[in-house]
């Protein structure tokens, strides 16, 4: 079976993604500015994984 | 994970993947100016905009009668389909005409300034590139058929996502979150980008997936709607034939009586008698609420076409509910432009996860799949295989 500690930042990362496409369709104002913040978390960890250049092995 | 039931999700993933990637790559590439589909029509000035009048200007509101009896002297070969007011500017209204009642592509736009009742362009919705990129998105050109093919596209998107996750254990099992092997092939540095990017865009491009997927099933979910809750409300017209427009009331008349039906709200559309949205008897009124959730959902009200009078204002049944509020989702147009730029790169990210796919794919050639996974991330049958 998977470690269960390998799950954690994925579920985490769904959790806010989920948030994200919500937050605006329920409210508008800082909802909108809540769903750009929350939604921006997968685009950012793309790009690092992209050009993160070498820092990781 | 056993090697067997490895072997069983890595099918999975492999096959769903590859009947639906070159549809979705088509999806994804199409969708993006679909995104800024407003943004595109105002820079390339076939945005229909009010002018500004004058504030000394007397004007009396112009019925929406006299809007109709224009846009018909435009096209006197014609009927109305459908009247809808801009969202953005009340004041301006669009009238769709087709040759008879029934849905179809061959349709003509009048945009009707509701202030003047001048006409303010004739826009063709139904040319140029940006209709080749709507309907490759909705139907392929081919009307029901392909939006039902394309839907199920979106099915096997979800099962190659779904079987993706599944996948994503044995092969991240014994590497932290997040890591991109660089220093060893490019096919390993391609192979962690594709789960790092699928694993972080997951529950987005699930979201807009299982949403495009329902929205493909608009036209029989509208069909299905009439069938369950029109046809008691229509059981006193049985055998009646559509409305004649001569015979039909005043349109303004009607959009009263239905807003007074159902205060607090906005028209959104309205659905000529015959239409599929509609009844052959009635003019029908949808209506939009004034909170940002309820301005998603519509509120149908069905005014007879000959007295004026409210017929009926039947609730929205659940599964059109489901329908509106999964077009915002799939559209990404509910939180300003930000949120549309985060979706066009959420789109980008989901090609990078579709090409990178197809080029593991290639690049893996006869290998088995369990060559890729880092040591010791397979359960083995035999014990002395198993883990650490």
């Amino acid at each position: 079976m998977s470690r269960p500690s390998m799950w954690r930042w994925p579920v985490v990362i769904g959790a806010v993604s989920l948030v994200g496409l919500l937050s605006a369709l329920l409210g508008d104002g800082w909802a909108d500015a809540l769903s750009w913040a929350l939604l921006a978390v997968p685009v950012v960890l793309s790009l690092r994984g992209l050009f993160g250049g070498r820092r990781r092995t | 994970m056993k090697t067997s039931t490895l072997k069983t999700w890595a099918w999975l993933h492999k096959w769903s993947s590859l009947v639906c990637t070159v549809f979705m790559l088509l999806l994804c590439l199409t969708g993006l100016p679909l995104i800024f589909h407003h943004e595109i029509a105002h820079l390339t000035g076939t945005e229909v905009e009010a002018p500004e009048l004058p504030p000394d200007a007397s004007l009396a509101p112009v019925s929406v009668d006299r809007m109709v009896a224009t846009a018909l002297a435009l096209h006197p070969d014609r009927v109305v389909q459908f009247a809808s007011q801009d969202e953005d500017d009340a004041n301006v209204w669009f009238f769709t005409l087709t040759p008879t009642p029934a849905p179809t592509d061959d349709f003509r736009s009048v945009a009707i300034d509701a202030r003047t009742g001048e006409v303010l362009a004739q826009p063709r919705f139904d040319e140029g590139f940006m209709w080749v990129m709507f309907k490759l998105h909705v139907d392929l050109f081919a009307g029901l058929p392909g939006k039902l093919f394309l839907g199920f596209m979106g099915l096997l998107l979800v099962v190659a996502i779904v079987s993706g996750v599944v996948l994503y254990a044995p092969f991240m099992r014994k590497l932290d979150f997040a890591t991109v092997r660089r220093t060893r092939s490019t096919r390993i540095r391609w192979l962690d980008l594709h789960n790092l990017l699928g694993i972080v865009t997951l529950v987005w491009a699930l979201v807009v997936g299982a949403t495009g997927v329902i929205n493909t099933w608009a036209d029989l979910l509208i069909k299905y709607w009439q069938h369950d809750q029109l046809t008691a409300l229509l059981a006193p017209y049985a055998g009646q034939p559509t409305v004649p427009v001569a015979e039909r009331a005043s349109l303004q008349a009607s959009l009263d009586a239905a807003q007074r039906q159902a205060p607090h709200t906005q028209l959104s559309f309205i659905a000529f008698p015959g239409t599929a949205f509609s009844s052959p008897h009635h003019h029908t009124f949808f209506l939009r609420g004034d909170t940002p959730i309820t301005a998603k959902l519509l509120q149908p009200v069905l005014v007879d076409a000959k007295t004026a009078a409210v017929t009926a204002a039947p609730p929205l049944p659940w599964y059109l509910s489901a329908l509106l509020l999964s077009q915002p989702l799939h559209f990404g147009d509910y939180g300003g432009l930000p949120m549309q730029i985060l979706w066009a790169a959420l789109d980008i990210l989901t090609i990078i996860v579709l090409g990178s796919g197809l080029y593991l794919w290639v690049a893996r050639g006869r290998r088995p799949v369990e060559a890729d996974l880092p040591a010791g991330a397979l359960t083995a049958a035999a014990p002395t295989g198993a883990a650490r």
